[in-house]
């Protein structure tokens, strides 16, 4: 991490662990499951509570302001040429403080990338701010969260040929770096909508499975992401999501994420969700953009 | 500027902009209230919505000393009331006595001791829910009434 970094780095933390130890505080009674359906998210790809693509201001999990949540979820996203598999667990506190682990594989399945395999692990937390998506109809404030994700590049296996093991040999300044965002959002019950915008200051390439930083730039953007989700019944969501992305690496010319989801949710104990996703571009070499099913399935209380 | 700074900065932005807060009135026109079936759907969805509390573990207790009766037509009111319907909400509740000259109470004293959680409150709010489900309320309209009941939480939640 550089100087420039440090500071704001340590507010957060400072402000993460005094939220964290009020919450504890407040959430040692047995978990309540007493939010309403759905109104937890679901997991996002990097395994805070979001959408599919975007962490959201929603704190995981369906214990209230007096208890705490958790659960535990799988993602996989196959498109022509790549998947990606991410499983991990989340924690809900006092419907405050959301700490989340997650573990990433990414693997190719087209010749000469096709024993690729990648790995990342993602630390995450999340404190909400101000406001409350459900209660405040009368008001535009959204619910404001903070968040960070340390992300931990494991590096590269399947290119061994060439003498590739590490992210860096691709052009990435670093194997590891931190995601700051702050996420607003808004459920319009008037509307049956979903709304949310995330402003995430990054450096990380397709997420940092392609490390962080590049001969096209090392300094962290500020990049939108936007989730809209229209509420079917209390069961169904049915929504779509754009994240944009830095383009630091030469050979790789990303640009975003979109995709068009179907959340379903038959219990407070699970939710099912469904998405074509699309990741664009992933390397020079392979022009194709890459789409595909993305499936989810979290489950917990 | 650093990047945190900037982002406290859009987070600020966004407060501002929000204290362009609306204040909870009913619809002005009557299509919620229409949609719920009128006076005779709020008293059907009212008539199920209640046995449902009542059976509800997670909140029954707290209904233990009130007047169901009372409460049944209060809330026909108040659901028709927001709905745009052709109803005065008084929002008065008597206290159930003997002699049946208990003390007047509003929303928020009515409340006040019951020491109601956001969990209470939500489970009323589910219960509300599958009692419209049940009455084939479309969704839309069932949230554009829970729309405006979700604001009293800050008046009734008192945990």
């Amino acid at each position: 991490m550089n100087h420039s970094t440090s500071k704001p780095a340590l507010a957060l933390s400072i402000l993460l662990a005094l939220a964290t130890i009020n919450a504890t505080a407040q959430s040692q009674a047995a978990p309540d499951m007493g939010k309403l359906l759905a109104t937890g998210g679901v997991s996002q790809v990097e395994g805070a509570g979001g959408g599919g693509i975007v962490p959201w201001a929603l704190i995981t999990g369906y214990g209230t302001r007096d208890s705490w949540g958790a659960n535990a979820h799988y993602t996989y996203v196959s498109t022509q040429d790549y998947k990606l598999d991410t499983y991990g667990v989340a924690i809900g506190l006092a419907d405050r403080v959301e700490l989340s682990v997650a573990s990433q594989t990414f693997k190719g399945s087209l010749a000469p990338l096709d024993n690729l395999n990648i790995k990342q692990d993602i630390l995450g937390v999340k404190v909400k701010l101000v406001g409350d998506a459900v209660y405040e109809q009368d008001s535009w404030l959204p619910q404001i969260a903070v968040g960070a994700m340390y992300k931990d590049n494991k590096g590269i296996k399947g290119l061994g040929a060439l003498g590739v093991t590490n992210v860096t040999q691709l052009g990435a300044k670093e194997d590891k770096g931190y995601d700051y965002y702050v996420a607003a959002t808004k459920i319009l019950l008037e509307q049956s909508l979903l709304l949310n915008l995330t402003l995430r200051a990054t450096q990380a390439n397709q997420m940092g499975l392609l490390g962080f930083g590049g001969d096209q730039g090392d300094s962290r953007k500020i990049m939108p992401e936007v989730s809209a989700a229209y509420l079917v019944n209390r069961h169904l969501a049915v929504g779509a999501e754009y994240r944009r992305k830095p383009h630091n690496l030469g050979v790789d010319p990303e640009k975003a994420y979109y995709d068009a989801f179907l959340a379903w949710f038959p219990t407070k104990h699970v939710s099912v969700t469904a998405a074509y996703a699309n990741l664009g571009k992933i390397t020079v070499f392979n022009p194709k953009t890459q789409r595909g099913l993305y499936l989810s399935v979290q489950t917990g209380f | 500027m650093s990047i945190f700074s900037r982002m406290v900065a859009v987070a600020t932005g966004l407060l501002l902009a929000s204290s362009l807060a609306v204040a909870q009135t009913p619809y002005t026109d009557d299509s919620v209230y229409q949609g719920l079936g009128g006076k005779e759907g709020i008293k059907k969805i009212v008539d199920t919505f209640i046995p449902l509390v009542l059976a509800d573990p997670r909140i029954k207790d707290n209904f233990a000393d009130f007047d169901m009766e009372q409460l049944n037509v209060r809330l026909q009111e108040q659901f028709c009331e927001f709905a745009g319907g052709p109803c005065k909400y008084t929002g008065k509740y008597r206290d159930k006595t003997m002699d049946g000259v208990g003390t007047v109470r509003d929303m928020t004293t009515v409340h006040q001791d019951l020491k109601i959680t956001n969990a209470m409150f939500n489970a009323l709010t589910e219960d509300l829910q599958i009692a419209m489900e049940r009455h084939n309320v479309p969704n839309s309209v069932a949230n554009k009434l829970v729309a405006k009941l979700a604001p009293m939480q800050r008046a009734i939640v008192t945990k």
